[in-house]
């Protein structure tokens, strides 16, 4: 018979829990819930190694442990770090975790840019929501950005490095789920870039999860990319009968028609279960699918918006009353998205928009 | 001053070559050592207080004592000999001109570890030390100090000498295993310690080449002779390799008890200020430890004289005090413009970050283009106070100590040197940076009197 492992009672933001020992912070953590749980950009509960960059689910142990209570002088990352029989630990109630976690925001968003109106992931980006929920209201960083070239990876993913914020998470994907090295990290510091070697391309059969796993914009599904807004589709559990991963999939459409299909993730953003670059990429016909239900969106998720329609009031547009005018356009998205056609004007189209609605007359 | 420990034949000639090291009482100490037990060499070690030469000064026994001992799983010892840290090159001394020193080292502290298998990993740089390496431990295993049954004891060793790519943070010991296994050098976290889990998953140690040295003339004189040499627990002999304004830079090695007032000014050692300046500033432990000016240098916070050890250097914290560090002294005279210095030093540190984690990958580029822009006489007031809180944003908050390598030299110009930091920004006409590498670089300065 197999050894039971003793439980750890640890304190998380003055919530107590027992874990199994071995769990780390995070995970004791997200077992009390998501009030208390850090955010983590680089963690993967799904992968082996990961965590431990990013620094933003640093916290503070107040208390090692009952058999030596001394604090930690240090912040830990919570991903990495194991509970202790005792521990004591200070998320949001840690006026020095709230402050460094801040700092640590400002630092990533120094690369990032903030192009949330052009960029494939609005609405599922886990550095917006992260800087909404701790960082400061303005940069203080006035130099120029790095910038890199737009890169193809492969027929389907295309990576744009100005928004990778080198979580490490692909590169771990890479290397667990296709059995080889795929691609990797190269050069150092603030110069750091994703690449694959020599701009080989990334043709493994499971490679297409990697775009699943980018916490922020830089992998992207060609087949996906300027397509349509997440808030106006609907994801939906499905699954088809495939040969080489189980099937198990979300399919996102509008009206009949499939714009996107990712792997299905938990409450914490994390893939259950890989899907094969030919449940992402090809099957876009809604009658490849077998539907299941609506899939369990978080109330709070810009996904949700626009799912309710009936009964609705539009709210008063506040713009013209206020100066007197209606507001002037700063940004023309036929000329930054590189997909809308200048003639296709989508506030003019009347009810939802598909694909149809741009196809050449 | 006593009797020089690791240096006491470096004046011989052809001490480099295994002959004449051994004729000079070489691996006398190793044949010691293997008489004695495991047990009985660490013993030594631990009583000698030797503590560690690489800049952390963590105690070598009780690093040993650490060492994992499953059976049947093979153990290491690895050395560190990827002196990177700018302004320390005492290591490449020790084993550019007495290579077999370190590999006797290596001898006894691997059959104390019970490693059959050692390495140095040697900075990239260093092609030519490699070599020299190379060519020792050849002429070592030739005599029979390497390979199987070392002179009939049973015991059995390789050295391998593996070059790093020359990337500085492959000086931190678990992106030295990485390195060292073939992977990209980022640090790994800690736990687990390279002694529970270090090289391909095995027990291992990691010391530097001046602590792997060290332990020879342990054995000889035995540990308790060695811990009464020093001061408190700063026990035996430390190399400094100093540097800088300074009429005879060198590596020498010194007694703890010795002052910095002393070290500085003494013709036995550095022979004062270049050109007859006065000392403005110094860095006595490589590039990462704070920069201390003058006045706290020489005395410590009760007046007494500072003196060259651990404890001496490093008393009053960081607000008036500093580190012994690796032991790399340099020495800045009342010309040395302190932006500039802390400008190059933040270029360094953040063309050497590896970008693993993001305060050190983000924070130092930051940090340093902050400084440009002091440095070119373009900074706002407010750039110091930015400054400040970027170093904050670091420290303490990465993955391995770069980060703090890199904060704290920052910190500690703004904390003793501001005026001058101010002084650029609000004179960027007369900006001494505009002038540097020409010849009026070299004009004393009235404005800043920080000189004691």
């Amino acid at each position: 018979m197999a050894e039971e492992t003793p439980l750890f009672k640890v304190t998380i933001d003055n919530q107590t829990v027992e874990v199994p020992a071995g769990t780390t912070i995070l995970q004791a953590a997200r077992m009390i819930g998501k009030e208390v749980a850090p955010p983590a950009m680089c963690y993967y509960g799904k992968l082996e190694n990961t965590g431990g960059n990013c620094r933003t689910c640093l916290v503070e142990v107040s208390k090692g442990s009952d058999a030596d209570p001394r604090p930690m002088p240090k912040l830990v990352p919570s991903c990495r770090t194991t509970v202790m029989d005792g521990m004591v630990v200070g998320n949001k109630t840690s006026e020095r975790v709230v402050e460094a976690r801040k700092g640590i925001v400002e630092l990533l968003l120094i690369n990032h840019p903030l192009d949330c109106p052009v960029c494939d992931q609005a609405g599922e980006c886990k550095l917006q929501d992260l800087s909404y929920e701790h960082g400061a209201e303005a940069t203080r960083y006035e130099f120029d950005r790095r910038t890199f070239p737009k890169e193809d990876l492969g027929p389907n993913i295309q990576l744009n490095m100005n928004r990778c914020i080198l979580c490490y998470r692909c590169v771990k994907t890479a290397d667990q789920i296709t059995g080889c090295r795929e691609h990797g990290v190269m050069n150092r510091g603030d110069h750091a870039e994703i690449s694959t070697h020599i701009h080989k391309a990334l043709d493994s059969e499971f490679i297409g999860n990697i775009i699943d796993v980018c916490p922020v914009g830089a992998l992207t599904d060609k087949t996906f990319r300027f397509k349509n807004r997440v808030w106006f589709l609907k994801p939906v559990d499905a699954h088809r009968d495939c040969p080489t991963c189980s099937g198990k999939a979300q399919i996102w459409f509008r009206g009949n028609e499939v714009f996107r299909v990712t792997a299905r993730k938990n409450e914490w953003n994390e893939v259950e279960d890989w899907i094969c670059n030919t449940c992402r990429f090809e099957k876009k016909d809604i009658n490849d699918w077998t539907l299941e239900k609506p899939a369990d969106v978080s109330k709070t998720s810009v996904i949700r918006q626009g799912h309710y329609t009936a009964n609705t009031v539009k709210p008063e547009e506040t713009f013209p009353k206020v100066i007197k005018r209606d507001p002037k356009i700063l940004l023309d998205i036929h000329q930054v998205s590189e997909v809308n056609e200048p003639d296709r004007d989508i506030s003019k189209i009347q009810g939802p928009a598909t694909s149809l609605d741009y196809k050449k007359d | 001053m006593g009797q020089k420990l690791l240096l006491k034949n470096i004046d011989v000639p052809g001490i480099r070559y295994f002959k004449t090291y051994f004729e000079n009482g070489g691996y006398a100490n190793a044949a010691k050592a293997l008489k004695m037990t495991p047990d009985e060499i660490l013993e030594e070690v631990k009583t000698s207080g030797l503590r560690g030469r690489g800049g952390a000064g963590f105690p070598t026994g009780m690093k040993w004592s650490f060492l994992a001992k499953p059976e049947g799983v093979p153990r290491h010892l690895v050395v560190n000999a990827d002196e990177s840290e700018p302004g320390t090159f005492k290591d490449r001394f020790l084993m550019e001109y007495i290579p077999h020193l370190l590999i006797e080292g290596v001898l006894i502290s691997s059959y104390c570890l019970g490693s059959n298998t050692s390495y140095i990993y040697i900075r990239g740089e260093y092609a030519w030390v490699a070599e020299i390496l190379e060519e020792a431990i050849a002429e070592a295993r030739e005599a029979g100090w390497l390979g199987q049954n070392i002179q009939g004891s049973g015991f059995d060793l390789e050295i391998y000498v593996q070059r790093g790519g020359g990337a500085y943070i492959c000086g931190e010991e678990t992106a030295l295993l990485e390195s060292l296994e073939g992977k990209r050098g980022n640090p790994r976290l800690k736990p687990p310690f390279p002694a529970v889990k270090g090289l391909w998953g095995r027990p291992t140690v990691v010391n530097n080449v001046e602590t792997i040295s060290a332990v020879v003339p342990i054995i000889e004189i035995g540990g308790k002779a060695y811990s009464e040499r020093g001061v408190g627990r700063s026990t035996g002999t430390k190399l400094i390799s100093a540097c800088g304004n300074i009429n005879k830079p060198g590596v020498y090695e010194i007694d703890f008890d010795l002052s910095v007032e002393e070290f500085i000014y003494s013709e036995e050692y550095c022979g004062g200020i270049a050109n007859g300046k006065r000392l403005k500033a110094c860095i006595p432990g490589g590039s990462s430890v704070p920069i201390v000016p003058a006045n706290l240098l020489l005395t410590t916070s009760d007046g007494s004289p500072r003196l060259m050890n651990y404890e001496s250097l490093s008393e009053g914290g960081f607000q008036t005090g500093t580190m012994l560090g690796s032991g790399g002294f340099i020495v800045l005279d009342e010309d040395q413009d302190i932006v500039y210095h802390t400008y190059t030093l933040a270029r360094f540190y953040r063309h050497e970050s590896c970008g693993q984690c993001s305060p050190c990958r983000e924070g130092t580029g930051w940090m340093e283009k902050i400084l440009k822009r002091i440095h070119e006489g373009k900074g706002k007031m407010s750039d110091i106070e930015l400054l400040w809180d970027v170093q904050r944003k670091i420290e303490g908050n990465t993955i391995c100590p770069l980060g703090d390598a890199a904060a704290w030299p920052v910190a500690a110009a703004i904390r003793h040197f501001r005026d001058e930091f101010e002084w650029h920004i609000n004179n960027p006409e007369e900006c001494l940076v505009r002038n540097y590498g020409l010849a009026d670089y070299a004009k004393p300065r009235e404005i800043i009197q920080t000189t004691n």
